[in-house]
This record gives C-alpha cells, structure tokens and sequence, in this order.
C-alpha cells in the first residue's frame, strides 16, 4: 500500500514585546527564576489584565504578511485546565474571534517548485511558565518569568504532504516573523515551537486519518525527526491491522523516541468563554493601513528583488532571505564590494559554514558585514588570492581584527611585480627540468594543460601563495611557448 | 459620635471638634466592647487605624486640606486587597493571604486620608445573600440577632448599621450590597458597572461585581462615592467616563421625577408589609412633586437563571487560581499534584463555593455550553434591553430591594435554591450593568424594609439627590437598631 | 436537568475539588436542584440575539509596552506555601 502522509502546523511564536501581553513585567530571557513575575503573572487575587498595544500590532503585521484579514473585533477566551506552570487555572487565548482570519503562506520546496499551504488563522495568547525538574526532595519547581509572554499562534491547514514540505513552511514562517521584527526568533531560547498534526491515508484517499500532534518541537531538525517517526509509527500500526488513536505525543529528541503524553485524569475539556476581565479588541481600518504601510520588505519580496537587483540565482535568494539577519548582512556586503555574486559565495559558503559550526547566529558573527566586505574588496583589487582571502578570514574570526591588518602584519599580499614573478619562474623551471620536458613532450590537450598546472603549483609554492596567479599564468606560458 | 452621619463628622473634624484619633478610638473601643454579638469583622487594624488617625490629624492641621473624608474612619469589606494586612475573602482559603498590594478602592480611600477600622465579614468569596457561607461564622443582624444581615457584605451592612463604623466598603455581584443594606436598616449603592476600579477586589463574578459604599445616609454615599469612583487603567472594564461631584445635584428638586413602578417587581412573593411601605414611600415622592407610573421589565423573571449560569462559570474559572502553589491554604502532605489540587480545593473551600464551582464548570463543560452560557449571555442582553426601554419612559424605577425583611439564621441555608430566589428584585440590575440604591423605607416586623432605586447608567448623581430628598423628609434611615444606644 | 452521579464526579474532577463519597448525593440533588432553576431560560427562543458579554459593551483599552514592574520576588514567595530558592515547589510534574 502506497501511503500519503497529512501534515498540519501549529506554531508558536513569543513576540518580541518589552514587556508581557497583559502585565508590565519584562519578556527577557535568562533572568534569575520568578524576579519577572509580577503579582498578575502570579495570579495574585484581584489582579486584572490589561492588553499590550504592541502585541496587537505585531499580530496585525503578522496577519498583513500571510495576506490574512484582520478581525475587526477578536475576543479573548479563557482555556481552562490545571497545570503548575499555568497560575490562573486558565490561559488566556483566543477562540471564536481571533484576531488574524484565513491566509496562505507560499514555500519553496528544495526542488524549486512552489506551493501554497493555507493558514486557518492566527491568535494571540500568553505563554505558560515552566517546570523544572531537577531534584529538590522529589519535587517540581515552578518558574514563572515566562508566564504571560506574548505567543501568537499561527495555525496551519492540513495541508503538507512531506516533511520537507513542514520544514519549508515553518522555515517560511521563521523568515517572515524574523523580517517583521516581531519576533527574535531564537529557537535556542523557544522562540519558535511547533505542534505537528500528522496522519497517513492511503494515496488517491480523500478523507483525513486520524491524526496525533506532537507538541513542542523546538528546532526544525527535531520537527523534521519526529514527523518520520510518527509517519513510521502510523504505518506500522495501520499495516498491523491496528488504529491510530487520537493524541497528543511528546517528541524526546535524545532517545529519538515518542511517547503517548501521560493520559490526564479525564478527557480535556477546556471549557473556553469569553474572558469577563477583557473586552473585545477593536481594531479600526485605517490603523490596520497605518500598519500596512510602515510593514518592512517581506521575504517574498526581498528574494524577488535580490534575484532582479543582484542577479542571484532564484535558489541563491531564497536562502539569503530564510532569516533578516541574514538578508541584511548580505545587502551590506553586496552594496559594499559591488560584487553580489561574491559575497553570495562568501556568505553562504565560507561564512555559513563557520557560524553553523559554531553554532553562532549571523547577528552575533564575530565578522561584521563591512569586515568581510572589505576582505572581499582586496580579492578583488587582487591584493589577495581568494585562497589567501580564506587564511584571512580565518583570522578575522579568531582576532576580530581589520583584514588589511591581517595581510599586512602576515605579510600575504599578493605578489604582483612581474620582474619578481619572473625570476621566481626562472628558478622553478631551472629546478625541475624534467617537468618542463614532460609538458613540452605532451601531445595530449588535455594533460598537456594538467602539467603546465603542476608548474603553474610549483611557482605559487615557491612564492608561498602570494605571487598572482594570473601573472604566473601568463608569464610561464611565455617561456614555455618560447 | 457613632450616630452620626459621615457629613457630621467632616464637619466635626474640621470644626476640630474631635481629632481623627478621638474618632478612631471611639469606634475601635465599640468594636472590642460589641462586635462579639454581630461578628461583623473578620480583623481590626486598631494599629493601623490610629497611625493613620495621627497622620489625618497632622494633614488637618494644615488649613490647605482638602480632602472631605480625611480623618473619617471606614470599615473595608475582606475582599478589598490591603496591602500587610490579612484578606480573607471569607474564606480558610485565603485565611492566611497577606497582600503585597493595595485595592484600587483602598489605595483611593487611604489617598484621602481615610482611616480603615479593620476587614469586614462576608459570605465566603462573596457567593451567598446571608453571610451564613463565612468561613469566620455568620454576622448577625443588629435589628434582631435571631436573623440573618443579608449578604455577601454583611459585615459592612451590618458595622454601619450598629455604629461601628460610620461607612464601609462593600461589593455587589447580584444583590450583595443593596440586600444587606435593605436588611440592615442603612443606605448602599452599587454603581454602574465600570465606575469603580475592580482592582484589588477579589474576584467572584467579572463582569458582575462592582464595589459601592454602605453608610447611614445617600448624602454620605455620596462622599464615599467622590473618592471610590473614577477611571483605573490598571482595570480593562473600568469606564473612562467623566465623574461628577455626587454632593453637587443633592439638594435638586424632584418636580417632575418620572417614577417607573415595574409590575414584576410587586407580584406574588412580595411581602405584604414590605408592598405596603414602599408605596408609601412612592406617595412621599408623588409629595415631593415626582410623577409616577408603571414600566415593564418583561424578563425579570429570567434573571436569576440567567445569573446561576453567568456568575457560577465565571466564578468557575475565577476561582481555578486558588490551588495551594504560590500563596493561601495548602493541604497537609500532598501525594501528588493532583491530590495537591482536589485537597486544597475541597479543604479551603465551603460547601457554597463548592457548589457554585460545580455548576460554573458543568455549565461550561462539552455539550452544554450553547444551552446554558450562550444562552444565558443572550438573556441578559434581553434583561438589558428591558431596562434601556424602561429609561426611555422614566427617569428612575423604584420598587423594593428583597421581597421578605431580614430572614432567620439557618432558615434557607440547606436550600440554596430558596436563599437564590430571594435575591429576584436585584439581581437584574448586575446583568444590566444599570446602578441601583437602597435606602431604608420603613419598618416590618421590627425590621428595616429597604426602597430600591434603580437608575440609569451613570446616573448615580440623580439617584443620590432622589435618596437625599427622600431622607430630609423621613426618618428611617435615622432609626436605629434597638440597643444602640446614641 | 437532572445531573447523575457521574457527571458529578466528572466535573468535580475537572474542577479540581475532591468529593467524599458520602457527600456526593447531597451535591449531586442540590446542584440538579440549581439546574432545574436555571432550565427556565430553556424556554426562551433567543436567536438572532447577540450573547452581552459585558454589560456597556465596551471595547479593549490598550497599555504602551512598557515594563514598570520591578522584582519583588521576595515580598510574593514571603507568602507562598512552599518555596526554595526562588521557585515554587509542587509534588513532581510528569507530563
């Protein structure tokens, strides 16, 4: 049996607010345990929440950018369940009327074809604390700076067929969130969490599977593992004769296992109603087009106008535009050579490469865009080779210092006088005899081109990289032919 | 001294007659030496009361004060937030809460230069019309101690009522300060919904409850309401709506009040006796120039329906906070956060919240949502309606406050269903959102009979003037129960 | 509406509050007792009336984001039931 697997997404996304959705504590990461949680997010007795104007703005933007309509008038529910890391015995969310309507999102799939995968809405809604569970006498500790951080969740239809298409979507989202400023973004701290809704059917099915979600991935590799196994999982279970049972599972990214989520005590029933300590958000047309208008370039803009003002290749673009750091580091350098293609290179090749391995993000690379871009200009003023440009490079990263510095303290700049190349040739083709006959011996086009090649090593060994090699080029091709 | 109005006292103090101290200690020393027979407070701040007496005294001094209620003692409803000072709500689940906070409305008074007596008994998180749900034991009523004060702000009705206190604080969700007021003998406003901060005050109903005064006379309710009212950005509901002097309109004259008499609130279960003084207070009006005649509310009846599913859920969800994690009771040796939860829950609350934790969650839960809380969200807007087409024909409706004068401990308090019912001429006006005032009108059985008015939205300036009028050509609300001795 | 039992039992479980066994008959004929007062608005044909959620049917106000809480991590946890160092400890949380 061929099996076609049903992906829907729910992503949660903190805004990057100063202060909570519905208190005035700080959203920072990383403070000490409960010093930003103030008598609201502690859901003290009598406290009362009252709306952050910027939550609803960034929501606006993000509704804007997935072309959705935005809901004149949205209500907040509150969700009721019981949990630790819940103080109020309710989240405060949005149900019936949230404030983002239907929109779509477009991807790009690896292969470079594109699709539409459709948002059923967006909403807003506080974040819970967290428990942690280390040790203290076989007891949770709660910590509640969280509590009450802003989330807008953006709910997808089911409408991914592949893992590679989820990852597309929620790098998509990432991309967008990231351009709008809305949101940091940093997966690291939770930014950005996923709740995977799969399920198989036969392929030509119509009707859904019964699905499970998958909640909290925090990382697109985690999403991309846990959506195998589930569609694994799923398989095995339907061609046992057995049924998929609806629930939600959790993800544990160490054991690469998951697991049913321990059952609670009885079914969930959130008992959703309108929150009686808030009233609808109104939110009028032309504030929605004051918005509209001061909206920064979306990605899908940006990697339009990357491709027709940069002439990058289309898959070049996109994977400068998956995250506005990214965009803009590159529009610096680009601007700054006046050389697009070769800090295309330089940013997804060399760079990328290092800020992966260290795990850094390219707002915190220790090589700031004008750095590299006037590492890339001595390449071009053939100041330096690229392959001494990639030494440099390394020592920038290590010693955050100028380039020029660097080439002048090292000592690697290019040798271009033709007198010295020239004598520097001498010597190589007096030392090594033997290839100079074997090359002149050669009647073979092609091989005959690899041993002027291997001369062409000797004289940059000799010069230890520096001489330029398109001088060496023409100079030995001179003597030889002679 | 303890007989006299709030009005008298200002004058008193600034006449300095008697310092703030002198007032303070007065009223303190009848508390200690009385309140063992109402019960009507949960904790005294004699402390507190006379550090902030001094501090009124000293402010007094300086001729350029011009706070009216600097030096008055108040007593303040438990479920008013006091910051250091113990906030019980009632209930052994907040037995031990100490704020690190103040109530809006307590942080307004205390910005005046009020003095706080101390917290006042209540029905446990204001959820019952008898004070019998207190988790501190019932009030009794001062007019006879064989009966109930009314509730939830029994201990407020029931200290300005035997002169431990000149006026409290008091909060409204269905009844609870107008019925309690009837009962007492005393005057008490629940304003309109969103003119006073909600802040600080524990919450039982959202979109219900609103804080008033409870005093001896509209006049002082007034000066209360000078203070208590008023825009709180740290409240969402809180209406920005310009806020009157509600001493300036008092004395207007009533030539031409139109009275509207709903013929729901006169039918059957009115108490014959009760009927009788408030038609005699209608012809005081009808005397005082007033015209009158008869409106209909045509979905009085469904208001109480309508209320056991909106204030139950509501109070469901308002009330889940309370689980023994970051502050108030926790049950000894928890197993695990389950039991932590179910043991907390069922030992720090009483039987009525229980009950009403209950319905709210049945009333929310899968499958019944539509029939019971949509619709009864619609019903109220129904009720609303009435009463917006009601003030299209008159400026006022009065009728009574509760059908029976003040009922015998234990009478209803193994039926809840009839303590519920009683509260059918009040609980209209929550849902509305509209103001309504008690005032003492007569005398049934020895018990005080309170005349609701109900008025327009944010009209509480009329309403007081019309309360004011009534009470310079009466004199119930100067009666006092017997064995206050002035 | 008559309320079973198990429905009792049910929501007192959703609601987290624990019912002794010989309490349940009691609660469950005085809450059918509440839910028959409230089954009168069955009667009432209400649609196309818009549900009031709040009685001025006003409309959200908005705070600027800015942060004017300060840490008073010390003055909350002084009340709290059971805390250590800085976090709230409950009965192990197993999801």
């Amino acid at each position: 049996m061929q099996w076609e697997t049903v992906i829907g997404l729910e992503v949660h996304v903190q805004l990057a607010t100063q202060s909570k959705i519905f208190s005035a504590s700080s959203t920072q990461f990383g403070a000490e345990p409960n010093t930003q949680a103030c008598a609201l997010d502690l859901a003290m007795p009598g406290t009362l929440p009252v709306l952050n104007q910027q939550a609803v703005n960034y929501a606006i933007m993000l509704g804007l950018a997935i072309n959705a309509d935005i809901n004149p008038l949205s209500v907040f529910e509150r969700k009721n369940y019981f949990y630790p890391d819940l103080p109020k015995g309710y989240q405060t969310s949005q149900l019936e009327e949230p404030i983002v309507g239907p929109g779509v999102v477009n991807i790009q799939l690896p292969d470079g074809s594109h699709k539409a995968i459709r948002i059923h809405h967006a909403h807003l809604e506080e974040d819970a604390g967290k428990s942690l569970h280390e040790d203290f006498h076989g007891m949770s500790g709660i910590d509640l700076n969280r509590a009450g951080t802003p989330l807008i969740e953006i709910v997808s239809e089911p409408d991914m067929r592949s893992k590679e298409e989820a990852v597309a979507f929620a790098k998509k989202l990432h991309a967008i969130v990231t351009c709008l400023g809305i949101s940091d973004g940093d997966m690291s701290q939770g930014s950005m969490r996923f709740d995977v809704n799969v399920s198989i059917r036969p392929k030509g099915e119509q009707t859904l599977g019964t699905r499970t979600e998958t909640k909290n991935l925090n990382s697109f590799r985690f999403m991309e593992e846990a959506i195998v196994l589930e569609v694994e999982r799923q398989i095995d279970l339907v061609e046992d004769g057995l049924k998929v049972k609806q629930e939600t599972r959790l993800y544990d990214s160490d054991k690469k296992q998951s697991r049913s989520m321990r059952s609670k005590e009885e079914a969930n029933d959130y008992r959703y109603f309108p929150c009686p300590d808030l009233l609808p958000v109104a939110i009028a047309q032309d504030h929605i087009e004051s918005i509209r208008q001061s909206l920064p370039e979306l990605p899908d803009a940006k990697q339009q106008r990357f491709i027709d003002s940069y002439g990058l290749s289309e898959a070049d673009a996109a994977q400068l535009c998956d995250d506005r750091a990214t965009a803009d580091y590159f529009e610096i350098v680009a601007k700054e050579t006046d050389d697009a293609r070769l800090a295309a290179n330089w940013i997804m090749g060399e760079l990328s490469a290092k800020l992966n391995r260290e795990s850094i993000a390219i707002s915190h690379s220790p090589i700031t865009a004008s750095q590299l871009a006037k590492l890339l200009l001595r390449i071009k003023d053939n100041t330096i080779s690229g392959k001494i440009a990639k030494q440099v490079f390394e020592s920038m990263w290590q010693e955050g210092s100028d380039p020029d510095d660097i080439i002048e303290k090292q000592g690697l700049k290019q040798l271009s006088d033709s007198g010295a190349i020239e004598t520097m040739v001498d010597e190589v083709l007096a030392q090594n005899p033997d290839m100079v006959d074997e090359y002149l011996a050669e009647q073979v086009e092609k091989k005959k081109k690899k041993k002027f090649n291997a001369i062409v090593g000797r004289v940059m060994q000799a010069s230890k990289g520096k001489a330029n090699p398109g001088q060496v080029n023409q100079i030995l091709q001179q003597k030889l032919s002679r | 001294m303890h007989t006299k109005t709030i009005a008298e006292l200002v004058r008193g103090l600034h006449n300095r007659d008697f310092s703030s101290e002198e007032l303070t200690r007065h009223f303190l020393r009848r508390i200690e030496q009385l309140d063992e027979r109402y019960n009507s407070f949960i904790s005294l701040t004699a402390e507190q009361a006379l550090a902030q007496a001094r501090q009124a005294d000293q402010r007094l001094a300086d001729s350029n004060e011009t706070s009216l209620l600097c030096g008055i003692p108040l007593a303040q409803k438990d479920i008013f937030c006091t910051q250091g000072v113990r906030t019980s709500c009632g209930s052994k689940m907040l037995d031990n809460f100490i704020p690190p906070y103040n109530a809006t409305v307590i942080q307004r008074l205390n910005d005046a230069g009020c003095v706080s007596l101390g917290k006042t008994n209540m029905d446990e998180f204001a959820m019952g019309s008898s004070n019998e749900t207190s988790y501190y034991g019932p009030v009794r009523n001062p007019w006879d101690r064989e009966c109930v004060p009314g509730g939830s702000s029994g201990g407020s009705a029931a200290a300005v009522s035997a002169c431990l206190a000149p006026g409290a604080t008091g909060t409204d969700t269905g009844g609870s300060i107008r019925q309690p007021a009837s009962h007492c003998g005393v005057t008490g406003l629940k304003p309109t919904y969103g003119r006073v901060s909600r802040y600080g005050m524990i919450a039982f109903a959202s979109s219900l409850d609103q804080g008033g005064p409870m005093t001896r006379t509209a006049e002082d309710a007034a000066l209360l309401m000078n203070v208590m009212a008023g825009f709180d950005e740290k409240d969402s509901t809180s209406i920005d709506h310009a806020v009157p002097d509600f001493t300036t309109n008092l004395n207007n004259d009533l030539k031409g009040l139109r009275i509207g008499l709903p013929v729901e609130y006169f039918g059957d279960g009115l108490d014959v006796g009760i009927q009788n003084a408030i038609e005699q207070a209608i012809k005081t009006f009808e005397s005082l120039g007033a015209t009158v005649c008869d409106v209909h509310l045509p979905h009085t009846n469904l208001a109480i329906p309508a209320y056991y599913v909106i204030a139950p859920a509501e109070a469901s969800a308002n009330l889940s906070r309370y689980d023994g994690v970051r502050y108030g009771y926790r049950c000894e040796d928890p197993q695990d956060l389950f039991d932590l939860y179910t043991r907390t829950r069922a030992e720090g609350f009483g039987d009525e919240v229980k009950r009403r934790i209950l319905v709210g969650t049945y009333a929310l839960s899968a499958g019944y949502y539509d029939a019971y809380y949509r619709q009864a969200q619609r019903i109220r807007r129904l009720i609303k309606n009435d009463f917006v087409a009601a003030f299209e024909q008159v400026d006022v409706i009065m009728g009574p406050t509760t059908p029976t004068p003040a009922f015998k401990l234990g009478e209803k308090s193994t039926d809840p269903v009839a303590m519920y019912l009683g509260d059918i001429y009040t609980i209209a006006v929550n849902l509305a959102g509209v103001p309504g005032l008690s005032i003492p009108a007569g005398l049934v059985d020895s018990k005080p009979v309170g005349l609701q008015i109900i008025g327009n939205y944010f009209d509480e300036s009329r309403m007081l003037n019309i309360a004011h009028r009534f009470q310079q050509v009466t004199d119930w609300h100067k009666q006092t129960a017997p064995g206050i001795d002035s | 509406m008559a309320i079973d039992r198990e429905e009792i039992e049910k929501i007192a479980t959703l609601a987290r509050i624990k019912l002794d066994e010989q309490q349940i008959p009691q609660v469950t004929q005085s809450i059918s007792d509440i839910l028959a007062l409230v089954d009168q608005m069955q009667s009432v044909d209400t649609d196309g009336v818009t549900a009031m959620a709040n009685p001025l049917d006003a409309t959200q106000r908005l705070r600027p984001d800015e942060v004017t809480e300060r840490d008073e991590r010390d003055a909350f946890q002084g009340i709290a039931p059971n805390a250590e160092s800085g976090l709230y400890l409950v009965p192990k949380v197993i999801e």
